[in-house]
């Protein structure tokens, strides 16, 4: 690789791919390949977060990832909290910043941040010492998923620069697309948007990305095909017809994945629309690497929370 | 095999810089061969079109065929006889039908129905929205594979500028235009004629000429934010076509068209006819400076296309109250006629322009085949006598409908063949 990875991470949070330099991309992705071995132990457990409370903090709806952190916490053998909307006292109405004062009352050494609002990790980074982790902010940002989502492209073609990388789907309403452009942009691979241009926010092209209105285009030579999840509720047809018309014209088919490069790799930030966006021949196939990913996730998880550790205990700027 | 050779004529082919005396082999479907003298094969026929002009088929880019659902005002055989009696050798048929053209079962429908006849092509126009009810995208893309080739929620705007902008945006991944029926409806309030002088004088009541400028207004700015293609349906106003004139100088993707009774009547004839509702048509006949300026548009480039805006009615429909007839007039077999007298020997435009208006420019605004006669393209053409004097007859309509506020009118210059598919489909007497 051409990029060196940092010694350690400059900031006492992960917030966002925007925020982070290519070294540091490069060193948490190091990282993230050291600690996957633990997985494989009989014992999946080592002490480097003991003593260490995190909180998870899930202001949306979230299984898997709210899953993975958890893993990637008690494997770092890590004290964990979870709070999520539904059965917390943001229920009741009270701010995301009072809510974050009394957490901060218990000390906390880290907050695992999922909220449907854009820029509430970034708020909170700046009013509690402790070092947050956004796990998903509105259509901003989800870090972690771009991170393993690469982590995942340099496991199978040993780079990322170079790398041709669709992303297709609805770009407008995704972060895990924003994230990914952004780190796959820093780290030199060549990323390709398809969606109708009713999915595709406006000035798209300024973010690095080459942009398709039809899918076929887009696959030729790709190396890394990643569909993005449909997300129904967000659409009231009026960004496009039908999930019938979408299959049609933007799922990955077996068909289509033909014109990809031929050891092309199929990925899905899930949860998958199986029939929409995406065949399950293919889904299912031998190109695809969706469980994988969600292996890797783990990993990164773990390496950002042992690489954060590095920097604990610095105070926020302006706490 | 089929050979047809039309020896004589002035060919007039915008889309080649032709206008010179020459001959067209048509062979197969196809333009065969053009040039001065021609020697055809022994088998072939020959049409001598002396003193005539020989121009790539006309296109009707905006007609109403109302089959499925409205046949009793018109199917799509009696409107593809109205058609190539009209000179059209293709027309594009709007989606207001019953079942609406919303779903590819219904284009294709039309389209089989259109080769069953066999007479002009006919090219569907399917819906913006489900049901053209203004609320949901329909499925475009299946659509324009089963044939479609524009969408248009036609005699209905779309109100919801959001669901505008989405289909503007959308339609650009099928690469097909969409037609927008530019109507405030709160603006035009009901209103029957064209907002002005000659309402208040007669009393009828009003449609303001903003209803139409201020959804071109938003759909230009909505077309010049997502580079998707807008086609203006039917403009009529001098502050439509302004607008319309200074988008395409900013570079906007749009094309736009203007019906044949709008540079050919004014509200004064709305008022001469007595409250015959064969005069009501939405947009309504414009005041006289409305009508120079569409004519001033046509001269300079800023439309794209003269249509038929063919609206057929029941005679049953349209002899009741003006207040009370929908509205719509019938333009296939008139629109080339009005060309002709109006623009031709009103000496608004000349011959290589009304071609263009007529085939070359639509064609190219819908990317239809045709508009040209290169050799290999489609053997479409439409024969004009420019001199041919007859009298608007609508008894003699091969259309189903009758509502013409052209019935008795003398016109000179008309189609006198019409030719598809390198077929002679319709003659003049």
């Amino acid at each position: 690789m051409s990029i060196e990875a940092a010694a350690a991470l400059s900031s006492k949070d992960v917030i966002g791919i925007a925020s982070l330099e290519p070294m540091e991309i490069e060193l948490i992705l190091n990282t993230a390949e050291e600690l996957l071995e633990v997985a494989r132990r009989p014992i999946k457990k080592v002490p480097a977060l003991r003593g260490a409370t995190v909180v998870n903090l899930f202001m949306e709806p979230s299984t898997r990832t709210r899953f993975s952190f958890e893993v990637a916490e008690k494997r770092l053998s890590a004290d964990t909290l979870n709070f999520s909307a539904s059965t917390s006292s943001v229920s009741k109405g009270e701010t995301l910043v009072d809510t974050a004062r009394n957490l901060m009352a218990m000390a906390p050494d880290y907050i695992v941040i999922r909220h449907p609002n854009v820029g509430a990790p970034h708020r909170l980074a700046s009013v509690v010492p402790a070092s947050i982790i956004n796990a998903g902010d509105g259509i901003n940002e989800h870090p972690s998923q771009a991170l393993l989502d690469a982590f995942t492209m340099r496991q199978h073609f040993g780079r990322l620069e170079g790398l041709k990388v669709v992303i297709a789907g609805d770009i407008r309403h995704s972060r895990v697309a924003r994230s990914n452009v952004f780190l796959l942009e820093k780290m030199g691979a060549e990323v390709r948007f398809a969606a109708p241009a009713s999915l595709l926010p406006v000035g798209v092209e300024e973010l690095g990305a080459a942009t398709f209105l039809r899918l076929e285009p887009a696959l030729e030579g790709a190396d890394v095909v990643m569909m993005l999840r449909i997300q129904r509720e967000r659409q009231k047809n009026v960004n496009f017809p039908s999930l019938r018309e979408y299959y049609d014209f933007f799922a990955l088919t077996p068909e289509r994945l033909e014109l990809a490069a031929p050891n092309a790799v199929v990925m899905h930030p899930g949860p998958m629309n199986r029939g929409v966006e995406i065949d399950s021949l293919v889904a299912d196939g031998p190109r695809s690497v969706i469980l994988e990913q969600v292996t890797n996730g783990v990993a990164i998880r773990m390496a950002i929370l042992y690489l954060l550790a590095g920097g604990r205990g610095e105070q926020a700027a302006d706490s | 095999m089929s050979r047809l050779l039309i020896r004589n004529g002035r060919v007039v082919d915008p889309s080649q810089d032709i206008d010179q005396g020459m001959d067209i082999l048509l062979e197969d479907g196809r333009v065969a061969g053009l040039g001065e003298r021609l020697e055809g094969p022994g088998d072939v026929e020959i049409v001598d079109a002396a003193g005539l002009v020989v121009a790539p088929g006309f296109i009707d880019l905006h007609t109403h065929l109302r089959e499925p659902g409205f046949e009793y005002k018109e199917t799509i055989e009696t409107g593809c006889r109205a058609a190539v009696a009209g000179g059209f050798t293709a027309v594009c048929c709007m989606a207001n039908t019953d079942p609406v053209n919303d779903d590819p079962s219904v284009t294709r429908f039309i389209r089989e129905r259109a080769s069953e006849v066999g007479l002009a092509r006919v090219y569907p126009i399917g819906a913006i929205s489900k049901g053209c009810l203004g609320e949901e995208l329909a499925e475009v893309g299946e659509m324009v594979r089963a044939g479609a080739v524009a969408i248009s929620d036609d005699c209905r705007p779309v109100v919801n500028s959001l669901l505008m902008r989405r289909a503007l945006e959308y339609a650009r991944s099928f690469e097909v235009p969409v037609a927008a029926h530019a109507e405030d409806i709160d603006l035009s309030d009901g209103g029957l004629m064209h907002e002005g002088a000659v309402s208040t004088r007669i009393g009828l009541k009003a449609l303001s000429p903003v209803a139409e400028e201020v959804m071109v207004a938003r759909d230009l700015l909505l077309a010049e934010r997502t580079g998707g293609h807008l086609h203006l349906c039917h403009l009529s106003t001098a502050a439509s076509l302004d607008a319309v004139r200074t988008a395409k100088a900013r570079g906007v993707l749009v094309t736009c068209e203007v019906a044949s009774h709008h540079f050919s009547l004014t509200d004064e004839d709305v008022a001469a006819a007595n409250y015959d509702p064969n005069w009501k048509t939405n947009p309504p006949l414009r005041a006289a400076g409305d009508v120079a300026a569409v004519r001033q548009a046509l001269a300079d480039g800023t439309v794209d296309a003269i249509v038929s805006n063919h609206a057929p009615h029941h005679t049953d429909e349209k002899e009741i109250d003006f207040s009370e007839a929908p509205f719509g007039i019938v333009g296939l077999e008139t629109a080339v006629s009005l060309a002709l007298d109006r623009l031709l020997h009103g000496k608004v435009l000349g011959f290589d322009r009304l071609v263009r208006l007529f085939s070359t420019a639509p064609a190219r605004a819908f990317k239809l085949p045709g508009g040209t006669l290169r050799v290999g393209a489609p053997a479409d053409v439409t024969v004009l006598d420019p001199r041919r004097r007859h009298t608007v007859d609508p008894t003699r309509f091969k259309s189903k409908s009758r509502n013409t506020p052209f019935a008795g009118l003398k016109l000179r210059g008309g189609p006198v063949m019409t030719i598809v598919d390198g077929q002679v489909v319709w003659r003049a007497d």
